[in-house]
């Protein structure tokens, strides 16, 4: 993939999520920062593609840092990935319950 | 599957992702917004399985397997105040991941050849680099937060050369990355960048957060939220993936907006904190004096009402919490004195001022954890202009956000800092565990105001339910 395309995805990506993160109120912000956080965790893709390609790549040593290096990487990402996403779920359930309660009586 | 193919669908989950993110801008929607966005993730990991070809590859399902236990445990068993350590933490553990993709994509272990080696080779340095800065910076903020380590800033003799000279060594192992394998090309040349690279980018990443001290965490988190992203687009770059540029770019952004947000809410200048204006001296000896004077003089009765009978009378009533409610965990208590309260007809509301707690909107989080309908959570901006049409304000461990001093203190650190207007209010009652001053080392004056303060110093929980006994005895 070409250098520029990547900078120019970056620069759009960054601008244009940094405009919908603006009409999120402060009363959601630990939320959205939590949510942010699980998707930090998108390096899960790079790890998960790091460890695939060493066994595919077949060169002895590679597959051995791979497992190793690329092992570690996704067990952390997919720690970030699942714990992020999970408390996050757990706090929005948490402003949503009552929302329902106060509807029913 | 082709690369076409591929790209398109990485462009269709990125803006899946941004539609979640847009979803969690109501209480409403944010739910689903969260759950689009993990799918959108989910559907990226299956996608990067079909189109590597490694989808028969054991291990990786091992990997996530481990991953997804600790991250559940994670998840379910962490408590509501413990939230800014907890997201600290994933912070960190995002970087890693990051670094470690940057440290294989140098190695060239497990790549597609690169048609852009230079441009691989340095982002990939440069993953490394904000991936590890943010991985110690977050474990250090972690243990601070966690209080395995001082909440007080921790400032070296020489603090700002270790951080200029880990600064520069930095760039220079960023831009010889760059000649890896080209000009003076040698497998050693790897081995001495990743070293210094590491080192020198934990070494930085640690004497950056050791200096922070509790009260600037909602900012330091925030900036280690958008450096995790950062490190994540970098990383992205390096091995050419453009869900990870985008997704990361996403994050980066977000992460910096809410830092925005928060330096404008403690007036304070991000360069300031970045090159370590944050250490604040402690006022010395007066605060000491006023203290001791102030606790002589706590009686139950002023005037002609008692403070229960101010209390029965209020018919407006703003809570103000902040960090102090958490740390007693009296979340629950002002819950039941904000029930007792508007069983007494009194109309109850809550004003978040936007630092109060270690994050941004912790506050907000830990009263809905105690089942206060977010309808009644007030924002500063919302709520200021009618603190003086308020018969009565309870204030719950807070003191920084309500400092009159901010106003008129020139010279101050709260200086400029906008603060919740509570000295308006006909009646205030302060529930904090003692008058010392708040983080910033400003004596508070409505401590030492004459009438319409009620001190009830001591564990917020005591003085919470001492007041729901008052209302029970009116009853």
């Amino acid at each position: 993939m070409n250098p520029i395309f990547l900078i120019l995805i970056f620069a759009v990506a960054t601008t244009v999520g940094y405009f919908i993160i603006k009409n999120v109120p402060s009363l959601l912000h630990t939320p959205l920062m939590s949510g942010m956080n699980a998707l930090s965790g998108i390096t899960i893709l790079g790890a998960i593609a790091a460890v695939g390609l060493s066994v595919t790549a077949a060169r002895q040593q590679d597959v051995l840092l791979g497992q190793i290096l690329g092992g570690l990487a996704v067990v952390a990402a997919t720690v970030n990935v699942v714990g992020g996403f999970g408390v996050t779920h757990r706090m929005l359930k948490m402003f949503d319950k009552k929302k329902k309660e106060d509807k029913q009586p | 599957m082709t690369s076409t193919l591929y790209y398109i669908i990485c462009a269709v989950l990125s803006v899946t992702v941004l539609l979640g993110i847009s979803m969690m801008s109501k209480v409403k929607t944010a739910v689903w917004g969260n759950i689009i966005s993990a799918i959108s993730v989910f559907t990226g990991i299956v996608v990067t399985l079909l189109y590597n070809q490694i989808i028969s590859v054991g291990s990786i399902y091992v990997y996530m397997l481990i991953g997804i236990i600790i991250g559940s445990t994670f998840a379910v068993r962490v408590k509501m105040i413990q939230m800014p350590q907890l997201v600290a933490l994933l912070n960190g553990v995002g970087g890693l991941a990051s670094a470690l993709v940057g440290i294989l994509t140098l190695l060239g272990v497990g790549q597609l050849v690169s048609d852009f080696p230079v441009f691989s080779d340095v982002t990939a340095v440069l993953a490394i680099v904000v991936g590890i800065v943010t991985l110690v910076g977050s474990l250090v903020a972690a243990g601070k937060l966690h209080r395995l380590l001082s909440q007080r800033p921790v400032v070296w003799k020489n603090h700002s050369v270790v951080l200029n000279l880990s600064l520069v060594l930095l760039a220079v192992s960023v831009i010889y990355a760059a000649f890896v394998g080209n000009v003076f090309g040698s497998s050693t040349d790897v081995t001495i960048i990743l070293l210094i690279s590491i080192v020198v980018s934990a070494l930085f990443g640690f004497a950056f957060s050791i200096r922070v001290g509790g009260a600037d965490m909602p900012i330091t988190i925030s900036l280690l939220n958008s450096l995790s992203g950062v490190a994540g687009a970098i990383a992205g770059m390096a091995i050419g993936d453009i869900l990870l540029v985008s997704v990361g770019g996403i994050v980066g952004a977000s992460g910096l907006f809410l830092t925005q947000i928060m330096c404008r809410s403690m007036n304070r200048n991000l360069m300031d904190i970045l090159t370590g204006k944050t250490t604040i001296k402690k006022s010395s000896s007066p605060v000491e004096e006023i203290k001791e004077e102030v606790s002589e003089k706590q009686p139950e009765n002023r005037g002609n009402l008692s403070d229960g009978e101010i209390l029965k009378a209020a018919k407006s009533v703003i809570i103000v919490p902040g960090y102090g409610m958490a740390l007693a965990q009296a979340q629950h208590w002002v819950r039941q004195l904000a029930d007792k309260l508007a069983a007494n007809g009194a109309d109850v509301r809550y004003a978040i001022h936007p630092v109060a707690g270690r994050m941004p909107g912790h506050m907000n989080v830990l009263l809905a954890e105690a089942d206060v309908p977010y309808e009644q959570l007030y924002e500063m901006d919302a709520i200021n202009g009618d603190f003086k049409n308020t018969d009565a304000v309870i204030v719950i461990g807070a003191n920084d956000v309500l400092n009159p001093a901010a106003r008129d203190a020139v010279g101050t650190p709260i200086y400029g800092m906008p603060v919740l207007n509570v000295d308006e209010a006909k009646e205030i009652f302060i529930c904090n565990f003692d008058l010392n001053p708040g983080y910033a080392g400003v004596e508070n004056p409505l401590y030492t105001k004459k009438s319409g303060v009620h001190l009830m110093l001591g564990d917020a929980k005591d003085s919470l339910s001492k007041m729901i006994d008052w209302l029970n005895d009116c009853d």
